[in-house]
């Protein structure tokens, strides 16, 4: 299967012809180009997953292949950077979520971005996420994917920032790199620290399970805990910066600022679960040397879940909603791989996560280009500008619609599915966790039917343009996703992914799947008798009996202001200005002497340079004798 | 009688025959087809590379040990080939339009030159790599004087051939010595019989490493540098920087640690001595520099200091770290002194103000300008940075802790003065700077290829591993003495005598203290 490498080496590609060919496209030129790269990487993408997944099985397991394997720096005999392609069932699987996702988001944009400024720039920009996301799924070390996962970093900032004219555009860029970079700090020393105790960085060592490979970690102990415990805890940090989880998730609302099918692609479906799938490569290390870390991960991805499921009901931005949602979807995922097991039914939480993993990349990539579609429309962002548009956009709503479903956990959509086997892996593990998700559930349904009555019922608001449906390039994607959306629960995705690589069938559980949808049609009802007239006066009052607690949920319980006062008043006062009178007083003293110094020496050395030979006949034989007496001598 | 052995000598037979060819082509062809010269000696001397590749043999030692070959040895040759190769590229415009009558000479003369150092990294005897220097030495002195109506390119010739001789004269008393205290010339041999503790010895062997030093001009043997890079054409002196010192480093690692090896103690604090000089004193003299000739001459001297640090650390790393420095030097150095010729012609001016705003109306030149600085002081992602960190991590592996660190701060000083040109043409406000211009096919071919190698050379490191494999297994290689048993017989008595005289006045020496 070797020919997998054209998944990565087609969108660079891409981003290499469109950035350095640059403003000398006309036209869509570099959308088509781009796009047509991308979807001969997306049709090499299902090639490889269709043969890929009819490999036969080895003793029931499915073999993890390496096509492709390069020593790129070797340091020592153990200690070398490899890049190469690790094709197993979640790098296959998310090579197919990337691609499609990827070309979906290529094809809306030649519609939703039509005659912006740096119209190929922005293909440029897709092309070089695209490579550096699926290089990462593909990793076959800790390193390679540490290198993948800063140039998809890189590649997030470049189209947060896509409208550089606009301060809050280039802020929120800053934010999200800046923020996901600190995270980077600690996953950096967490690769140092596995990779100096085990002394690799290979994930096929790593993750067999061998106990003898972390040997000499164990036992060792660092303020209290085991040093393995902090060098997984560590790499979790960096998985968090990513995926946004508590309180790391301050960049991901702001990062909305970017073109939304930029949204779809990278701040819902593929990025930010970089990091569930980094604690889904090395579940074996979390599950069986540091149990304990991957409980603490499940606590604070329920917490997440919660607390972004509450934001997202009072806020009135549709793509914060949608942001926050994302937020405390990704806190299910990680649940579910907080809570379980290695082997047979304990599995289901792994199993679980990248089933909703899969299933949410669809349906929230189509929440996504569908509130585009509106921005698209009305040019705005905000709910109150919106209201009856199911009438002027009937596409944009049916899919919209199919995708709320989906995350509300209806059946037959998706989303119902993957969250029941999440529900149940946590009732599994602690039935008051599997309460409070199911909770959380309700409350997901709760908001985005409240979204979906805001935006596509009620009394529509006043409009200097006539409203109309998008075009097709834009509405093709939406009806493609709403498709996969409906039909993907019913995909038997344990055959393919499961925590041990064993076949796993997946089976309801009656009470949950009953009970859960029970709640979530509460919600829903709960949500169209509130929000669907649009003149209801309960959201109001209810706002009223919450009261502080309804303007700290709105105001994302002031942890961007926390941020800000520990930055602004803590950090920069109190370290960073002593650091900086250290550096312009000490540092720059020091240099600024070494710079006077240099420069009295070269004249100092003046005499050498007389541009007389017989002075430089002297200088040779006198610095050969003074050498030799030296040695002689001393 | 049998030929067999010459074959072994395959790669300087096969130069050989490329420079006759060249002299008859310069007989016989016609005008127009003298106008081709250029072309035919690239295409001839890329042939010749080729063939060096792609025949390059095993160990193997022909004339009884005089001459030896190696895959490391054929690896440097191709380097040096390839350098020359770029010299002859960037050479085109130059030797055309000044030199019609002289061109041949240019080409094969470079090529003698080459010869030389061939015999240099091959040597397995005193006498031929004396030889080997002698004949890299004088040709070249043509050379620097080949624009001979300037009388700065005369003065410089002149200075480098009295230079030069004098440096001979001191090697070759060297030699002799060694001669005295060994009875034998025969590297292998000398190897057997070295004594640390041996003054005359120790004398010979620094007095033989005087013809070394002065060609890779480290402190204080690089007082001639300066003035000849800077009245020779700059081509002679990119092809000076570049290729002779690669010869000459790389020699100067193989005898210093295949034959000296036993000697360690004696010459290491010498080399310490003349990296922290080098390094510091080049460097310190760069930043005053007014003229992108003498500028990069200095460069070059700071550049050599490095080079000195793979040897010291007598190790195959350092042996890997050394070529590969040198090979990425290479690249960087002569792209600069390329630029450096082409502007210097366009402008008639090798000052460094000249590049003021050179961004403006020649961005790619001065985008390739600015990477071969960045490759030479050292800045990630260009090779440059490869080189040094493969250089360092060599000398770190050996302790020379304090040596990397003073190299490590010299390295800030060269940043400075590397970013001054970088500054000079892209930020220094020119209201008049050099308009915009096009240079010629072949410069263009080799500025490419300098383009990709700086680009590329650190990131693909299938080269150093390359390099790294090579070098482990010659540096690994059994060495044999062969003639020991004769020598022992025939010389010892004169040794003895010698010795004792000097360790009479060691003696004494130590009885006054």
């Amino acid at each position: 299967m070797e020919y997998s490498i054209l998944i990565l080496i087609l969108p660079l590609l891409g981003f290499l012809t469109l950035g350095l060919a640059g403003t000398r496209l006309k036209g869509k030129t570099a959308g088509y180009v781009g796009t047509a790269l991308l979807a001969l990487a997306a049709l090499t993408a299902y090639c490889t997953a269709a043969q890929y997944f009819n490999l036969p099985r080895i003793d029931g397991i499915r073999p993890s292949l390496r096509p492709f394997n390069w020593e790129w720096m070797r340091f020592t005999e153990h200690l070398h950077i490899d890049l190469g392609i690790l094709l197993d069932p979640i790098s296959v699987m998310m090579l197919v979520v990337i691609t499609t996702v990827s070309l979906m988001v290529h094809i809306y944009s030649l519609g939703y971005m039509e005659g912006e400024r740096g119209f190929q720039r922005y293909y440029a920009f897709l092309g070089l996420f695209t490579f550096s996301m699926s290089g990462l799924v593909v990793a076959t070390n800790i390193f390679q994917m540490y290198i993948f996962w800063e140039l998809v970093g890189v590649s997030s900032y470049l189209l947060i920032g896509f409208y550089y004219t606009k301060p809050e555009a280039v802020a929120a860029s800053k934010k999200a790199f800046i923020v996901t970079r600190f995270a980077d700090l600690f996953f950096l020393i967490g690769i140092l620290l596995v990779s100096y105790f085990t002394r690799t960085f290979d994930f096929g060592l790593l993750c067999s399970g061998d106990s003898a490979l972390f040997a000499s970690a164990m036992g060792k102990t660092f303020m209290g805990a085991a040093v393995l415990s902090w060098a997984t805890a560590l790499i979790f940090i960096g998985a968090a910066g990513k995926s946004a989880m508590f309180p790391l998730h301050i960049w991901l609302p702001d990062a909305m600022e970017g073109p939304t099918p930029v949204s779809a692609l990278i701040h819902a479906a593929t990025m930010v679960v970089a990091g569930v799938f980094l604690v889904a490569r090395l579940f074996p290390v979390y599950y069986f040397f540091t149990p304990e870390v991957l409980h603490g991960i499940a606590y604070i991805a329920a917490f997440t879940a919660l607390y972004a499921a509450i934001v997202a009901c009072v806020q009135t931005d549709i793509k914060r909603v949608l942001a926050f949602s994302t937020i405390s979807q990704i806190g299910f995922m990680l649940v579910a791989l907080g809570v379980s097991g290695m082997n047979g039914h304990e599995g289901t939480g792994y199993m679980a996560a990248m089933f909703h993993l899969f299933t949410h990349a669809m349906f929230k990539a189509l929440l996504f280009l569908g509130a585009g579609a509106i921005i698209h429309t009305v040019h705005s962002n905000e709910m109150s500008r919106m209201g009856g548009l199911r009438k002027a956009m009937p596409l944009t709503h049916i899919t919209f619609l199919a995708a709320c479903l989906a995350l509300a956990g209806i059946p037959p959509f998706s989303g119902f599915f993957s969250k029941d086997e999440i529900l149940s892996a946590v009732f599994a593990f602690s039935p008051w966790m599997g309460a409070g998700m199911t909770f959380i559930a309700a409350l997901t349904a709760f908001y985005m039917f409240r979204l979906y009555y805001n935006i596509f019922w009620g009394k529509p608001a006043e409009h200097e343009h006539p409203l109309h449906e998008a075009p097709a390039s834009m509405t093709s994607p939406l009806l493609f996703l709403a498709l996969i959306s409906l039909v993907a629960g019913f995909l038997p995705f344990g055959k393919f992914v499961s925590s041990n690589g064993l076949e796993y069938i997946i089976h309801l559980d009656v009470r949950i799947a009953v009970g859960s949808v029970v709640i979530a049609i509460a919600a829903i009802f709960a949500a169209r008798s509130l929000y669907r007239n649009g003149t209801s006066a309960v959201p109001d009052k209810m706002a009223g009996f919450f009261g502080v607690f309804h303007k700290a949920a709105k105001n994302r319980f002031y942890i961007d202001e926390i941020y800000q006062f520990i930055t602004h008043k803590i950090i920069f006062r109190c370290i960073s200005r002593p650091l900086a009178w250290f550096d312009r007083h000490i540092i720059d003293g020091f240099l600024n002497g070494l710079a006077c110094i240099t420069g009295k020496g070269s004249l100092a050395f003046r005499w050498m340079q007389t541009g007389n030979l017989q002075s430089y006949a002297l200088l040779m034989i006198g610095g050969c004798l003074l050498l030799l007496f030296w040695v002689l001598f001393l | 009688m049998d030929f067999s052995n010459f074959l072994i000598l395959r790669d300087e037979l096969s130069l050989v025959f490329l420079i006759l060819c060249l002299l008859m082509f310069d007989l016989f062809a016609s005008a127009s087809g003298r106008r081709l010269f250029q072309p035919v000696a690239c295409v001839l001397l890329l042939l010749q590379i080729l063939f060096t590749a792609f025949f390059s043999g095993d160990s193997a030692e022909a004339f009884g040990g005089m001459y030896t070959t190696s895959p490391l040895a054929t690896m440097v040759k191709i380097f040096m080939s390839i350098g020359t190769l770029l010299v002859f590229l960037f050479s085109k415009t130059w030797i055309e339009n000044d030199h019609e009558i002289a061109k041949g000479e240019y080409y094969y003369l470079t090529l003698s030159t080459l010869l030389g150092m061939y015999f240099m990294i091959s040597s397995g005897h005193f006498l031929l790599f004396f030889i080997g220097i002698e004949l890299a030495a004088i040709p070249l002195a043509c050379l620097v004087a080949f624009d001979k109506h300037k009388p700065a390119s005369a003065e410089a010739g002149a200075k480098f051939i009295l230079n030069a001789a004098f440096a001979s004269g001191i090697s070759l008393f060297g030699i002799s010595l060694l001669y005295g205290g060994c009875g034998t010339l025969y590297f292998t041999d000398m190897a057997a019989v070295l004594n640390p503790a041996n003054l005359l010895q120790t004398a010979g062997m620094i007095f033989f490493a005087t013809g070394l030093f002065f060609k890779m001009s480290l402190v204080p043997y690089h007082s001639w540098t300066a003035d000849v890079y800077q009245g020779a054409p700059a081509n002679v002196g990119a092809y000076l920087s570049v290729v002779s010192k690669m010869a000459a480093a790389v020699s100067l690692f193989l005898i210093f640690v295949k034959v000296f090896g036993a000697m360690a103690q004696n010459w290491k604090p010498i080399f310490y001595a003349l990296i922290v000089l080098s390094i510091t004193i080049a460097n310190l003299f760069a930043i005053k520099q007014k003229d992108i000739k003498r500028f990069l001459a200095y460069s070059s001297i700071s550049q050599a200091g490095y080079v000195v640090l793979g040897v010291i650390t007598a190790t195959a790393q350092g042996l890997t770290g050394l070529i590969y420095y040198l090979f990425v030097y290479m690249l960087a150095n002569l792209a600069a002194f390329g630029i450096a010729a082409i502007v210097e012609r366009q402008s008639g001016d090798a000052r460094i103000s000249g590049y003021n705003g050179l961004y403006k109306t020649n961005p790619k030149l001065s985008v390739l300008m600015m990477f071969a600085l960045f490759s030479l002081a050292g800045i990630p992602p260009f090779a440059g940075f490869f080189s040094k960190f493969f250089i360092f991590a060599a000398a770190i592996q050996e302790g020379w802790y304090i040596l990397v660190l003073i190299a490590l701060l010299n390295t800030v000083i060269s940043l400075y003065y590397y970013l001054l040109i970088v500054r000079a043409m892209f930020i220094t406000p020119n209201d008049n700077p050099l308009p915009a211009f096009k240079s010629d096919t072949a410069s263009r071919i080799a500025m490419t290829v300098c383009f990709i190698g700086i680009v590329l050379a650190g990131l693909a490191s299938c080269i150093y591993n390359r390099i790294g494999m090579i070098s482990d297994s010659s540096f690994n290689a059994p060495v044999a003495a062969i003639h020991v048993e004769e020598i022992q017989v025939n010389t010892a008595l004169p040794a003895d005598t010698v010795s004792d005289a000097f360790s009479g006045a060691s003696q004494l020496h130590e009885v006054q203290n």
